[in-house]
């Protein structure tokens, strides 16, 4: 049993759709690299996923719940990044934590946060205002939110936007790390040649429809970008 | 699987008021506001002793609601803008508690600004505001202005033109309120009898009771795209 499946999924706004009757499946462990111009239904489909928008038609579920009638078992269960980092400027970056931990109500004693902020290399910036970190420590940051819960999917939607060489790099060593511990990956990106490098499967979206579903197998970034040149219509 | 309702309406509150303790940018805003606006009115209005303490109560209201407004707008924009908003709509928690989370905060902070205000005023306008009922017709306000003004806060900062519609869709819906609690407000402050002014205070209960409920119930549907 796939862990997410969506089945005839549309989505309008306005009596036009943005989402065509999308079929997907996706198994526990994938690290799925959401492709497709801009306008192709990405983050609508990620919205969706995320409980944070709801279907026109169709049924999504995900780890057996259903969308939107089971929203608040299936939000415990997904860790969002988006490029926005979703965090309190005013607050540090363990005040944040910690206010999100009780928020997903997990323990938020200091060793918990103290082992996140870790994680992301922003142990020693703990008692810093968020206000004063540069974008990539902002996402940093963001991805330890989105693990607290240790929640079995991970959605990123372009979580690249603004980041230098040096924070897509530390972006990169984070993605690897959580698909290694097992989370479930969904990340939208226009960077193809790192989702060539870091994703185990391609699913390229045009216009709303499923334009391609594809194994990376073999497929480096220039493979991928002729693909997507074919596919979406780019 | 679900976080408590309570204890996510206990960590947004507390966050709240850490970011605020930390920045000030919503107290500093409304208190500013506030201070203009009762200072411009004492020096426009030099009435007599009985037209003063007619039109006294009317600035109060004028300004609770006004510096209401602008720490709405402001209090939902934070969250807005850095897509907190979201993140607090991702969280496994019942929409209604983030409801209740964000209003408790803005009640807090309009009541604090509501409360400076009396005695600024009765320094100003020679008149004093310190009685029971009136605290207690001050509270019962600005409990109804931030139960609509939070949901309705929710709405029109996902628009363009958020600053501006805010105060045009408030008016209306919180216009009842302004006039019960400028009645109420009235009543006390020229000693009248109490079957004068009690009524009033009825039906602000009354309003509240109704605007929390309708608000809370409403909330899902704002936030639903």
């Amino acid at each position: 049993m796939p862990l997410i499946e969506t089945i005839n999924l549309t989505k309008a706004y306005s009596l036009q759709p943005v989402l065509k009757k999308l079929n997907l499946s996706i198994d526990a462990g994938e690290f799925v690299a959401l492709l497709g111009a801009n306008g192709s239904g990405k983050s609508t489909l990620l919205r969706m996923l995320s409980g944070l928008s709801r279907p026109t038609a169709g049924v999504i579920r995900i780890g057996g719940w259903e969308l939107p009638r089971e929203v608040e078992s299936v939000r415990a269960q997904i860790g969002v990044v988006g490029h926005k980092p979703l965090l309190y400027e005013t607050l540090t970056a363990r005040e944040n934590l910690r206010f999100f931990a009780r928020l997903y109500n997990v323990p938020f004693d200091d060793a918990v946060l103290h082992a996140s902020l870790t994680r992301v290399g922003l142990a020693k910036r703990a008692d810093d205002l968020v206000r004063g970190f540069s974008r990539g420590m902002q996402q940093r940051l963001s991805i330890a939110r989105a693990l607290l819960h240790k929640p079995d999917v991970l959605i990123f939607d372009e979580p690249y936007t603004g980041l230098d060489q040096n924070g897509s790099t530390a972006l990169d060593d984070l993605l690897r790390s959580a698909h290694a511990d097992g989370h479930t990956i969904i990340m939208a990106t226009h960077d193809l040649d790192r989702a060539a490098g870091l994703a185990s499967r391609a699913v390229i979206l045009a216009r709303g429809v499923l334009s391609k579903d594809q194994p990376m197998d073999g497929i480096d970034g220039v493979a991928l970008s002729a693909l997507y040149q074919h596919t979406a219509g780019a | 699987m679900r976080t408590p309702f309570f204890a996510a309406v206990v960590a947004i509150v507390q966050k709240d008021l850490r970011a605020e303790l930390r920045g000030r940018d919503l107290v500093g805003a409304m208190g500013i506001f506030a201070l203009l606006s009762v200072l411009i009115f004492s020096f426009a209005l030099e009435l007599d002793r009985v037209a003063r303490v007619e039109a006294v109560s009317g600035v109060l209201w004028v300004t609770v609601v006004f510096a209401s407004i602008l720490g709405l707008n402001r209090s939902l924009a934070l969250e807005r803008d850095q897509g907190n908003l979201d993140a607090l709509l991702l969280a496994p928690v019942r929409r209604g508690a983030v409801y209740v989370g964000k209003l408790v905060g803005n009640f807090l902070f309009t009541l604090v600004i509501a409360l400076l205000l009396l005695p600024i005023m009765t320094v100003l306008y020679g008149i004093t505001l310190f009685i029971p009922a009136l605290l207690l017709t001050v509270l019962l306000g600005v409990v109804g202005f931030t139960t609509v003004g939070t949901l309705l806060a929710t709405m029109t900062i996902q628009t363009r033109a958020r600053e501006a519609l805010l105060p045009i869709v408030m008016m209306p819906v919180a216009l009842p309120l302004l006039l019960t609690a400028v009645r109420a407000s009235t009543g006390i402050m020229n000693a009248a009898a109490q079957t004068t002014w009690l009524p009033w205070l009825g039906i602000l209960v009354a309003l509240d009771v109704i605007f929390l409920t309708m608000c809370f119930l409403l909330f899902d549907y704002v936030v639903e795209e």
